[in-house]
């Protein structure tokens, strides 16, 4: 079974925000593997210790996260890939593209990416990916099995459960609960280092650069206002509680 | 020209969700006064939902109604919506950031070769652009966005853009036949409402949110009471989810969801930048933990240093006197 992640390399979540020439600031920034990717990637892993193959971790992104793909390879993937080229934009549609590409030429089984990404979280990419190559996708799983040429996925939607049976191949994005990502080990991480590491630019797929324009430009950058603290309520505890609900009832035409 | 907005509508348990209303509104911010505004509505037995929508000033309403849309399916829903959008042809698609419009308004935007801004939270128009606001790192930050081409999709983050009257003349009503495809490769096995009769946690304007300091399941019981009282829904941080004592789908964060609820009640949450993240932008944050450190108290416009299994039920009691 050949099943492909693929991962975003984002700030780890406990990071500040910092605008500079209105730009985000990466100075000193740690990055890590996407969250939900991270959930991808093991599942990736488990399902491969099942029913046997090949993981391949592929990325569109900056130099920079070829870290996140050794990562990936510390923790079991087999090979990674990473398209670097300045001239591919972060927008959606372009990055979903380059990746049907490349996809859209191999040999697929399975592909998992995470529901969202931390950054942009826009939660575009890996289901746009699945109507390019034309195949089905389950979004936000907690729970996958596979069948033969079929899987059954468990859909988180906002809480309620939904249970949906795809035909392969397809795409899934993971949701939390789907599993507990496993560390890498010391091992891994020895072996990650001789493991197959493909870098490619445009030159290397098969894809019109004209396709790749972007269709959505940002033209600002802020940070939201600073919350200024508030008060901490004085007395004893069923006094504050009073003032609250006093407070709460004349602040919000809720109560 | 004029343009043409389609909103693709939302309904649940037989009523339009409010999203779909914002979502309209979503549509006068983004077009002018000769433009004309569609509303899709897909599903079965929808009579109830056309009913509330008849009386909504917009120029059509398209329905598909067929029982194997009972169920939200990607492909079967990417289908009937591809079909009213053949016969609306409009110029922007607008739905809500919810389960059903996170996952088909990217497949809908591959489908048209259409660029999308997702999960916006304003819409300013300006003399010849439309201008979507929406955050980034979950509200760390927020960036400005415009389209490059057209037709162009959007979806809105609920309780942000506020529903203005709505109300017109009735709206031609045209009914679309399913085009039924011989198979699909995508089957609903089975659907398990875990959340009915609840609110909804990204639509509530009330939550109430538990973190490491409610200590077990358990714990999470008076958080539920005060928030059954309320109207809102309960949260979780994280660190509450991490230890098992709730369900993933309740976490509000950089990695969960981002809430933005009228009030929104902190308890036994220390505030790491994560949780921030999710639930800063609602517009008053009461704070209640042991901690008088604790970084929340400096995001909370009020704060109650305390125990919060003595002062969540005295909350209760005193928010039910107001209530009765």
């Amino acid at each position: 079974m050949d099943i492909y992640v693929i991962l975003k390399q984002t700030f780890d979540t406990e990071e500040k925000i910092i605008i500079e020439d209105g730009q985000v600031t990466e100075d000193g920034v740690q990055y890590v593997i996407n969250p939900y990717d991270e959930y991808a990637v093991e599942e990736a892993i488990q399902k491969r210790e099942e029913l046997g193959g090949n993981v391949f971790v592929i990325a569109v992104g900056p130099e920079r996260t070829s870290e996140s793909l050794r990562t990936a390879l510390a923790m079991g993937a087999d090979e990674a890939i990473l398209i670097a080229d300045e001239r591919i934009c972060s927008d959606e549609n372009t990055v979903s593209k380059v990746l049907a590409s490349y996809l859209g030429s191999q040999k697929v089984d399975l592909i998992l990416g995470g529901y969202f990404s931390v950054d942009n979280g826009a939660g575009q990419v890996a289901i746009r990916l699945a109507q390019l190559l034309d195949i089905p996708h389950v979004g936000s799983i907690t729970k996958l099995d596979i069948r033969d040429d079929k899987a059954i996925a468990d859909r988180d939607a906002e809480g309620d459960l939904e249970q949906v049976e795809v035909t392969l191949p397809a795409v899934f994005t993971a949701q939390q609960g789907l599993n507990e990502p496993r560390y890498p080990s010391l091992p891994g991480i020895m072996k990650a280092k001789r493991k197959p590491f493909k870098q490619l630019t445009l030159d290397d797929l098969d894809i019109d650069e004209t396709e790749l324009a972007p269709k959505t430009e940002r033209i600002a950058l802020s940070l939201p206002p600073q919350k200024e603290a508030g008060q901490i309520l004085k007395g004893d505890t069923a006094e504050q509680v009073k003032e609250i609900v006093e407070k709460l009832r004349h602040e919000t035409k809720l109560l | 020209m004029s343009k043409t907005i389609l909103v693709v509508a939302e309904h649940l348990d037989g009523a339009l969700r409010q999203v779909t209303y914002e979502a309209m509104q979503a549509a006068r911010l983004s077009s002018t006064n000769n433009d004309k505004l569609h509303i899709a509505l897909i599903g079965h037995q929808v009579e109830d939902s056309i009913e509330s929508l008849s009386y909504v000033a917009c120029e059509k309403i398209y329905v598909i109604d067929h029982p194997d849309l009972e169920q939200y399916n990607p492909e079967a829903y990417s289908n009937a919506l591809k079909q009213v959008i053949d016969i609306s042809n409009p110029d922007g698609i607008i739905f809500g950031h919810t389960a059903i419009g996170r996952d088909l308004a990217p497949k809908i935007s591959a489908r048209l070769d259409a660029g999308q801004i997702s999960d916006v939270t304003s819409i300013e128009n300006l003399d010849d652009h439309v201008v979507f606001t929406r955050p980034i790192y979950a509200g760390k930050a927020f960036e400005k966005k415009v389209f490059q081409s057209s037709p162009w999709v959007v979806t809105i983050r609920p309780n942000n853009i506020s529903a203005a009257d709505l109300r017109g003349e009735k709206a031609e009503m045209e009914q679309i036949e399913y085009a039924k495809p011989a198979s699909l490769r995508t089957v609903i096995k089975d659907v398990v409402r875990k959340t009915s009769g609840k609110v909804d946690l990204s639509e509530a304007k009330i939550v109430v949110s538990g973190g490491r300091g409610v200590k077990s399941a358990e714990g999470f019981k008076p958080l539920e009471e005060l928030a059954d009282v309320l109207g809102g829904a309960v949260g979780a941080s994280r660190g509450a989810c991490d230890a098992d004592y709730c369900d993933y789908s309740l976490q509000i964060g950089q990695t969960g969801k981002v809430v933005t609820p009228e009030v929104y009640i902190a308890c036994g949450i220390s505030g790491a930048i994560q949780h921030v993240a999710g639930m800063s932008q609602s517009k008053i944050i009461v704070a209640i933990n042991k901690d008088p450190e604790a970084p929340i108290f400096q995001i909370a416009d009020y704060g109650i240093v305390g125990d919060l299994f003595e002062v969540v039920p005295l909350l209760t009691e005193e928010f039910k006197k107001v209530v009765d």
